[in-house]
């Protein structure tokens, strides 16, 4: 083996960036909070709370998506990912992080006493509405305390002794007994998380954390539709910071091959996630039932429209056309480029799934989403590169290493 | 429709096959094309073939679909026999998604693959030479394609001391014509070609 840079050191370049964006997200806010997070009128405050929640909301599942893309790569055996995994272990740190925002940010609402929010919460309302009496069993608020601690809980514990056991591949060669022992465990981590995700974020939490604040609307697709927004978005975000390492000289074995395999992960599912789009869109258009339509008359007729749309132009219209060529997906720019267009996309696809139902009158985006996102932003690319110096960025003892450097596509 | 002069060398191992590929390149040998019994990785590269076009082509037989299938659908459903379905609107684009859809794909599925026959020569009832018989067993069969120049023996030569088990030469129709294995020779019964 040639010589390869095992260890990562944070440029100060990027501190300062990461530092300039988290003092400009933290000024906005302080502005915010001050100018509607603490103001008398009930529907400005819950704009500014609903702001911080959907950007806790979308990277805290950005980030879990990272965890997701290294326990199915496990389940599946795959080695093609060995040569840049502790990019996505580095990501997956920021569960517990964000995780824990989102939790502070939720149990506030939960406990705050007002139901702008989730008008699920007001039990005199409830009591009067045979519908959300009928949904009452899901949607209260001792199951919806518990349920999101355990999730984000669990997340962390499992997603903990998945990177634990990832470096017990810096320590020395395996042999085959200890080699396929490890594998084992790798399989047995991964799969209670995929059995805990799956229960999680592919079904449970974005009912209830996004789609209960439109309580008497459901969608069944609705949880697959925000998974797979956060799954395409945690691959570019991976890509992204692949690219990254790349630019900086790490990543010795990671090639365009591997980059071409991502590529791949970013077409498909922004594929998948319009096929998800337009399947919960046309269902409810073609039975055009009120109790159904209530979510889409604001999004679709409404003052969203714009939103919602030019929503469906950049995260399927852009990435079909843009990555459909082999070489696109090949190209360090292209990727980059892309990589921050989708993440951008689905950003504003949560936006509009979030805001679009607490202020349904008025499109609020402004400086304040844009303060909140560059203050998680600045978070995310400070913990994530303090993450990746942590540990070796190559787990050069990975029985599955070999498979990632020969990997061609 | 014309014949040509072929040298064909035979190898019993790819991994004397990859340089010897090299080095008929190198020497600046036309290579007609390499049979062997089972796709080997990187030998298109090796051969310096260059990338398909077929995807292009797929991308426009696709594109063709779903131009057919709106074109047709919104002139059927708006100009011609609009009929009031459920009191939607006559231009109902949401309801036809799933039919562009579905004749994109099938566009581009069945072009592809008529065009994949047509660049492979590939079709019912029509015949191509065919070099070597063991090419769908076991050897590996590098066809080069002489001129009136070529030293034939030369190429013989140059083919065994790159590690050809078998070196022949051959005047044979290059292109595809309209013909039958069965009627003009039955695989596997001529006895001269399978001694090695």
């Amino acid at each position: 083996m040639a010589s390869i840079k095992e260890q990562f050191e944070i440029p100060s370049k990027l501190k300062t960036w990461s530092y300039a964006l988290i003092a400009v997200g933290a000024l906005a806010l302080l502005a915010g909070l001050f100018k509607s997070g603490m103001s008398n009128d009930e529907h400005k405050q819950a704009i500014f709370i609903g702001t911080i929640m959907y950007n806790t909301i979308f990277w805290t599942l950005v980030c879990n998506a990272s965890m997701f893309f290294i326990c199915i790569t496990t389940l599946a055996m795959g080695g093609w990912q060995q040569s840049f995994r502790r990019v996505p272990e580095a990501i997956s740190t920021m569960v517990p992080i964000f995780g824990s925002i989102t939790l502070v940010v939720l149990l506030y609402v939960a406990f705050s006493g007002k139901h702008q929010i989730y008008h699920w919460l007001d039990t005199d309302a409830v009591n009067n509405d045979p519908i959300l009496k009928g949904k009452s069993g899901f949607l209260n608020l001792k199951f919806f305390v518990f349920w999101t601690t355990l999730a984000i809980g669990l997340w962390t514990v499992l997603g903990y002794r998945m990177r634990k056991l990832s470096s017990e591949a810096d320590n020395g060669a395996f042999d085959n007994v200890s080699g396929a022992k490890f594998i084992f465990k790798n399989t047995v981590g991964a799969s209670m998380f995929i059995a805990w995700f799956g229960l999680t974020v592919g079904s449970t939490i974005p009912w209830l954390w996004m789609m209960s604040i439109t309580p008497h609307w459901y969608s069944t697709m609705y949880s697959w539709y925000t998974f797979m927004s956060s799954f395409v978005s945690g691959m570019s975000l991976i890509a992204l910071w692949v690219v990254y390492l790349k630019n900086k000289g790490y990543l010795e074995y990671t090639n365009q091959e591997h980059l071409h395999d991502l590529g791949k992960f970013m077409f498909a599912f922004s594929i998948f996630w319009t096929y998800l789009w337009f399947s919960q869109y046309m269902l409810i258009w073609y039975a055009n039932i009120p109790e159904e339509t209530v979510y889409f008359k604001t999004r679709v007729q409404g003052a969203y429209k714009g939103i919602f749309f030019f929503n469906l132009i950049i995260n399927f219209l852009c990435p079909l056309l843009i990555l459909m060529k082999r070489d696109a997906k090949r190209n360090y720019t292209l990727i980059t480029f892309m990589g921050v267009l989708i993440l951008f996309g689905h950003w504003i696809d949560f936006y509009q799934m979030v805001m679009g139902s607490i202020s349904k009158d008025q499109v609020t985006l402004g400086w304040l989403d844009f303060g909140i996102l560059s203050l998680f932003v600045g978070l995310m690319i400070l913990f994530v590169a303090k993450a990746l110096a942590s540990k070796p960025v190559i787990a050069k003892y990975h029985p599955f290493l070999k498979e990632s450097i020969i990997h061609h596509t | 429709m014309a014949k040509k002069k072929f040298v064909v060398g035979c190898f019993d191992d790819e991994d004397l096959l990859f340089p010897a590929v090299k080095k008929v390149r190198t020497v600046g040998y036309k290579i007609h094309d390499i049979y062997t019994p089972f796709p080997v990785h990187g030998l298109d590269h090796a051969m310096g073939l260059r990338e398909t076009s077929l995807h292009t082509a797929g991308f426009i037989y696709g594109i063709t679909g779903t131009t057919t299938a709106l074109s047709c659908i919104s002139w059927i459903l708006t100009k011609d026999w609009p009929l009031n379905i459920g009191g939607k609107p006559h231009f109902a684009l949401p309801a036809w998604i799933p039919i562009t859809f579905e004749l994109t794909v099938l566009f581009a599925a069945v072009g592809m693959v008529l065009t994949f026959c047509y660049l492979c020569q590939l079709a019912p009832f029509v015949k191509k030479h065919r070099f070597h018989l063991r090419a769908t067993d076991d050897l590996f069969v590098m066809v080069i394609e002489c001129t009136d120049k070529t030293n034939t023996d030369d190429l013989k030569s140059f083919l065994s001391n790159a590690g050809a088990v078998e070196t022949d030469l051959q005047i044979a129709e290059a292109d595809w014509w309209v013909g039958s294995y069965d009627k003009e020779d039955v695989p596997f019964e001529n006895t001269n070609e399978i001694a090695a």
